[in-house]
């Protein structure tokens, strides 16, 4: 069997492995929405804020659940990959022609699925509950790519974290750290609202910020080329540095196999 | 079997916690970095919330964060220790704890006085953070001060009561989001970012039926030194503190029967 094939099988193992565990999918299904709902509504007089850029609160605050789903989502692939390593799933692999690549895609692609049925509840969901779309039917594939792409790029990171430690606690232990980057972001406001200068700056700094904007664009203004671009930038350094790395980590690990 | 027999069961279960979470970084740090966290992110990144029509808080954005903050962190001291019972009961320590204690209701209160301890901690860092670094000035509060810590401890007492009782039926750690989410929806469907009058739609109908909204409102009215219309506050937290009571005394007794 080609290593494409065994990479094939390896997705596949990955993506019934994530829908297979009904807690992680519920978590990552209904745990954004309801703090969606809590958010919309509670902030929902935010819109008053002289030059807040929308009069729906759930319009501006739809971007956060991609970017919550993702952060679940690299939790889920880091426990997934860190549990192979635990049960020595990851040193049997070792002895088949797949390339590290290929491992590491295919250990992936449970995540990635999981980020694009996410992206599409989410969608469905503020779409129902009465939220804007104003890029029109054009935009729901760049939506979803933007998605899938930042999934896989927290997802690479905590895979990067599995593979680096061997340990399912350890990722664990990631994932309040990558909320600390969502809450210090323009999660809430719009960075220009933002009054108090320190955390307007490391909302600034902070990527996440850029992700956001990138999807809120789609849903507020319709079709921003600077934001949609410092977005897509951002997912594609966030999953080349995340790939590189746990790639990395996966030689060594290897070579110690 | 004597009353003192009842408080050397509490006092022993309530040290051997607090010593396990004072000399645990993993329990106790969570339990910290949360609330502050909650406060920076709340506090800073949407004090322009103030100028929204209508906000007429006078002691600030940062204040009316501090008392969400307070009263959520001393609510979760009383989550983490039914994180705790569920532990040792999972581990089998708790059905030593039921073979050897003469009166197993001590069992809990031990649990509970743990959980004010940890509250009392937490508070406490909350408070030093708010007023050094944050410059909240608590001074115009005054005497109320007392009530709002008052309150926060009632809040706590009743969270742990809550919490335990969940832990003793289920006895596992896997039943961390049972103990959890119902507290933290609670506290997130209350008036959180704005004040009540300001929230519209299907929040504002659950808000006004909430008992943390009581709380929040209680809580922000004693910081802001006017405290004329708290007492209802209080008389929530006592009815639920004697809810959960019977609720986690009845839990007990499901552990028993099931011999834990």
């Amino acid at each position: 069997m080609s290593s494409v094939a065994n990479a094939g099988l390896l997705a596949m193992r990955s993506v019934n492995r994530t829908l297979r565990q009904p807690a992680n999918l519920v978590f990552s299904f209904v745990f954004p929405m309801i703090l969606l709902a809590v958010n919309a509504g509670g902030l929902s007089s935010a819109t008053k804020i002289p030059g807040f850029p929308v009069d729906s609160y759930l319009t501006f605050a739809l971007a956060v659940p991609f970017i919550q789903g993702a952060l679940f989502a690299s939790n889920s692939a880091g426990t997934n990959i860190a549990e192979d390593i635990e049960t020595g799933f990851l040193s049997r692999l070792s002895l088949t022609p797949l390339t590290r690549g290929g491992l590491l895609l295919g250990q992936l692609a449970g995540v990635v699925a999981l980020g694009l049925g996410q992206a599409c509840v989410y969608l469905a969901v503020g779409e129902a509950a009465g939220a804007g779309f104003k890029a029109g039917p054009l935009g729901v594939p760049v939506l979803l790519a933007l998605s899938v792409l930042v999934t896989l790029g927290f997802g690479s990171i905590g895979a990067f974290a599995a593979l680096r430690t061997g340990s399912g606690e350890a990722v664990q232990g990631l994932f309040p750290l990558m909320f600390v980057l969502l809450f210090l972001s323009s999660n809430a406001l719009p960075r220009n609202l933002i009054e108090t200068d320190w955390f307007r700056t490391i909302a600034t700094y902070n990527p996440v910020s850029y992700l956001l904007e990138a999807i809120r664009s789609l849903l507020i203004t319709g079709w921003d080329g600077e934001a949609l671009a410092l977005g897509f930038g951002c997912a594609i350094g966030i999953a080349v540095v995340g790939i590189w790395a746990s790639s990395r980590a996966l030689k060594s690990r290897m070579l110690r196999t | 079997m004597s009353r003192s027999s009842s408080v050397s069961v509490a006092r022993a279960v309530a040290w051997r916690n607090i010593h396990n979470v004072f000399t645990n970084p993993a329990l106790i740090i969570p339990s910290l970095v949360f609330p502050l966290f909650f406060f920076t992110a709340f506090a800073g990144g949407l004090s322009r919330v103030d100028s929204i029509p209508g906000f007429d808080y006078k002691p600030g954005y940062t204040a009316f964060q501090f008392v969400f903050v307070l009263i959520q962190s001393s609510a979760f001291a009383g989550v983490f220790t039914g994180f705790a019972v569920a532990r040792d009961f999972q581990m089998g320590f708790g059905r030593r704890l039921l073979l050897a204690a003469p009166h197993r209701g001590a069992i809990v209160v031990g649990y509970v006085l743990s959980g004010l301890t940890r509250a009392a901690f937490t508070m406490f860092v909350v408070t030093v953070v708010a007023v050094v670094i944050a410059g909240m000035d608590l001074g115009s509060a005054g005497v109320d001060l007392f009530g709002l810590y008052g309150l926060a401890v009632l809040v706590n007492i009743a969270a742990g009561l809550w919490a335990v009782g969940v832990a003793l039926r289920v006895r596992s750690i896997q039943g961390g989001p049972l103990i959890q989410v119902p507290i933290f929806l609670t506290l997130f469907l209350a008036p959180v970012y704005v004040p009540f009058h300001l929230l519209t739609g299907w929040i504002h109908g659950v808000a006004s039926v909430n008992p943390a909204t009581a709380f929040l409102n209680a809580g922000r009215d004693l910081l802001a030194g006017e405290a004329s219309d708290v007492a209802i506050a209080f008389v929530i937290a006592l009815g639920l503190i004697a809810g959960f009571a019977l609720w986690s005394w009845r839990s007990l007794r499901s552990a028993e029967a099931a011999g834990a």
